[in-house]
Parts: structure tokens; sequence; C-alpha cells
């Protein structure tokens, strides 16, 4: 008998679920046609635990605390920049609360609520990461950006668009390029990469007469990704470019690069 | 010896009936037709009938507003080159409350140099090569954040910002590598929309009037972005 009860009040939940489910089915199936019930903002409402909540007028610790929400009332969160998240208190009253304090509040079914934070556990495991490199490319300065996509902790695809600034030439470069981490886990962790894509070079004309040609280059590589903090990561690295020019020789170029880049 | 026998054969018999007594009902091992649950009168299901209004649990995401994205108007110095307006537009990610890396891109027009004004002779660039255009990949620092007060009942956020960055100039037919670095100045109109107060120095290498060196470029601007 007992049993049976426990059954019943268990599928609720579940069955709220499934019609949730039903319902964004609905909602999307229609969305070209009609959303206006769906249009209404909600936010979502947490009850204070703590003693109080303190509320700053900015996203930020300097900014200056000018209202305080006692134990019990409960907020409704408006929005998030960064670890900060705007809230609107039972008075109408709005501030910014730390991402710390926050986690200290009940939702309106009594469960504690988990707010995502960046640690070094993303930084082994996050899907995409985005960076700025700059260095030395065979003599030339060198600006890159990077975008990385990771297939699992150990191996990720990246693709690569740089800009090279020599006294001689200038040039482009895009690239895609495997990357393997052998110990994703660690803070300081090395990787090996191996790829190809296409370079630009656009020799200056009032030194060197010559024309602009396109390249395909291949190259490999080594380096170290570095966890700073938070969604930060410092990454520096060499890589051995072989250009397969069209006249008879290939070139070999050497490239060094520091940078940031942060996961997300 | 024997009576473990004796009790053997008493065991054996005892199992085998047990054996057969639940396969007439089938059910040994949920094995056989287990369609019947003892037939009720009412359904037990709902014995009490909870009283008390399920309070609706709702999830809406939380929207996250950690980009930045604007346009900005000012003056810019180019060494040699007279000052003219700059305009440009930035798109910034606010990674941490401290650090955020921004993208900007802009335009100004170099004017002539005192030589070519003086002499009256040919000009040294021509119109197309005056153009100056850069972008700037930055990283950028928030500090001394705080409110600002406008008579007895308005405040506004306030923060300065170091920024510095690498980037590329096209001017005077060729990309230069150019370094820039700077201070800012953010003026919260509302949670989500800035007023930007930024002077920035661009420096690259040009050996465009004989001798190579490094020129200082200087900008200030005006800016509003939108947080999104």
């Amino acid at each position: 008998m007992s049993e049976r009860n426990i059954t019943t009040i268990r599928s609720t939940p579940r069955l709220t679920r499934v019609s949730r489910a039903l319902l964004l089915l609905l909602v999307m199936s229609q969305v070209l046609t009609a959303e206006p019930a769906y249009a209404k903002a909600e936010y979502r409402s947490v009850s204070v635990a703590d003693p109080y909540l303190e509320m700053r007028t900015g996203p930020g610790i300097g900014y200056p605390k000018f209202h305080v929400v006692d134990r019990g009332d409960s907020v409704d969160i408006l929005k998030r920049r960064t670890d900060w998240f705007l809230v609107r208190a039972e008075n109408g009253k709005e501030g910014w609360v730390n991402r710390d304090q926050l986690q200290r509040t009940l939702q309106p079914d009594g469960q504690e609520i988990e707010f995502a934070a960046a640690t070094q556990a993303d930084f082994t495991n996050a899907r995409w990461e985005a960076g700025v490199l700059a260095g030395d490319f065979g003599g030339a300065n060198i600006i890159s950006m990077y975008g990385s996509f990771s297939l699992n902790p150990h191996i990720s695809i990246e693709a690569w668009g740089s800009q090279i600034l020599g006294n001689f030439s200038n040039g482009w470069m895009t690239s895609v390029n495997i990357v393997q981490e052998t110990w994703p886990d660690w803070r300081i962790s090395p990787f090996f990469t191996l790829g190809t894509g296409i370079i630009r070079t656009e020799p200056k004309s009032t030194i060197v007469q010559g024309e602009d040609r396109t390249d395909q280059v291949a190259h490999v590589g080594a380096g170290l990704r570095i966890y700073a903090t938070r969604r930060f990561i410092l990454r520096a690295e060499y890589k051995s470019y072989v250009v397969f020019t069209s006249r008879d020789d290939n070139e070999e170029v050497e490239e060094w690069k520091v940078g940031f880049a942060f996961f997300f | 010896m024997e009576s473990r026998f004796r009790l053997l054969f008493l065991v054996l018999p005892v199992f085998a009936l047990g054996l057969g007594g639940c396969a007439a009902t089938k059910n040994l091992f949920g094995r056989g037709n287990n369609s019947a649950p003892p037939p009720t009168a009412e359904d037990p299901g709902q014995v009490i009938d909870p009283d008390v209004e399920r309070r609706e649990i709702k999830e809406p995401k939380i929207d996250s507003e950690n980009f930045e994205v604007g346009a900005y108007v000012g003056i810019m110095a180019v060494e040699d080159f007279e000052s003219n307006i700059v305009y440009g537009a930035r798109l910034a990610y606010h990674v941490t409350e401290g650090f955020f890396v921004e993208g900007t891109i802009g335009q100004t027009d170099a004017g002539l140099t005192s030589f070519e004004r003086l002499s009256g002779g040919a000009p040294i660039l021509s119109d197309s090569d005056r153009t100056f255009t850069y972008y700037n990949l930055n990283l950028g620092y928030n500090i001394l954040p705080g409110e600002v007060f406008f008579g007895e009942g308005r405040a506004y956020n306030t923060n300065l910002y170091l920024i510095a960055g690498l980037g590329s100039t096209r001017f005077a037919g060729d990309d230069r590598f150019t370094v820039n670095f700077g201070v800012g100045y953010r003026f919260l109109l509302s949670d989500s929309i800035a007023l930007h107060l930024d002077f920035r120095d661009h420096l690259f290498d040009i050996d465009l009037l004989g001798e190579d060196k490094t020129v200082h470029n200087l900008e200030g601007n005006l800016g509003m972005t939108v947080f999104f």
C-alpha cells in the first residue's frame, strides 16, 4: 500500500516533466506561427536562507552595498554578468549579488541552488575555447586568433586566422589543426599539434619585386596550456611550418607565440 | 553417515513438493501469467487527497550579459599627418568582473604633413593611402569602480579600465604591426547601456619620411555600448 503511495507522489514531477517537454515541442513546432504565451518574461525566484543577502549597485566587489534582503524573503534573478547576478527584491529594489552569496539561497521547492562557476575542472572539460596569441613567424610579427572545439578532454580541433606583418612582406594565414593533450587535467598541460592551411604572402612592392602568392602549409608543434584563473588560460607554443611553394624548394618557417585564451 | 542420508531423503521430497506448489501458482521467479494483482473495489492510488496546492516549479534560464558592443567617434592625431575625426566599433567579452577582452576596428583620414603644406609640392601620399584603418585585440582590466552622483536623487555606476593589445594598421600602402595601450572611463547609464571616454596610443614603426621611426598616434573618443 505504502509503496503505491510513493509511486504516486514520484510520478507527479515526472508527469510535469513530460508535459513540459510536450509543451516545449509544441512551442518549437509553432514557433513560426504563434508565441505570445512564451514571450512574457519569467524570472527564476529564490528565497534567502542566510541571515541576509547584500545587494550592490554594480557587478563588482568595489561597488557599494545599498540594500539588504532579509532571510526568508524571495528575490527574482533578472540577469547575470560574469559572477554577479542582478536580482529584484519583493519591494522592487534591484541590485547585484555575488554568486557565492546567491549560492546560499533556496529554490521555491526548498532545494539548494547551483550556479555554474568556471573551475580547473572546466579547464579540462570545457568544449569551446577561443584566444589571441602573438609572436614571431620567421622574423616577422604574427597576430593570431583561434577557436577550438574539444571532442574529448584529450583531443580538440582548432581553427586559426593569423596576420603576418614583416619588414619585407605581409600576409595572411588560415589553418586547421588537431591538438592532443596527454595530461589535460594538469594545471600546466602540454600539448602536441598537427595541422594544415593556406598562407597568402604579399611582398612589399617598394622593396622587393614580387608577386602575391598563395601556398599550402603544413605544420607540427608543441606547447603549453596553463590554467590561470576563472575562465582564463595562458598559452605558449612553438610550431614548425613547411610552406609548399611553387618553386623548387619548400620553405621552412619557425613560429613562436604566446597569448591568452578563455573557455566557455 | 546413515543419518545424513536419511536427512537428504527427507529434504528432497519436501523441496520437490515445495517446487510443485509454487509451479501451481505459476509465479515462481516471475514466470507465468503475471497479470492479476488482487482486484480492489476502488483505485488505491490516491489514498490521501492532498489539499495543498503544488507549487509550480519554473526554472527559466538566467540571461547572461557578458558581451558589450558599441561604436565610438573621436579625434585621432596621426603623427606628422594632422588630426582628424576617427570612428570605430568595439566588441568586448567580460571574462571576470575585472578582466575583459576587446576587439576594435577604426578608421580616420590622415591630413597633410607640414612639409607638404609649406613646400606646396607634390603630395607624399595618394588620397587612398591616407586612409588610416586599424584593428586591435586587447585585454582590459577594470579599476576604481564606484558611483557618481547627479543632484540628490541620481547615482550612476562608473569605472576606469586599463587596456592594451596588439593589432595591425593599414596606412600609407602598408599593413603595420601596431601596439596600443590606453585608459578608458565607463559610465553606466543603466545596467545594460554604457558611455565610454577612451584614450589610446597606437604605436608602429614607419619609414615613410626617410628614416625608420616609431610613431605615436594618439586617439581620444567618446562611445556608447550595450551589454547583451
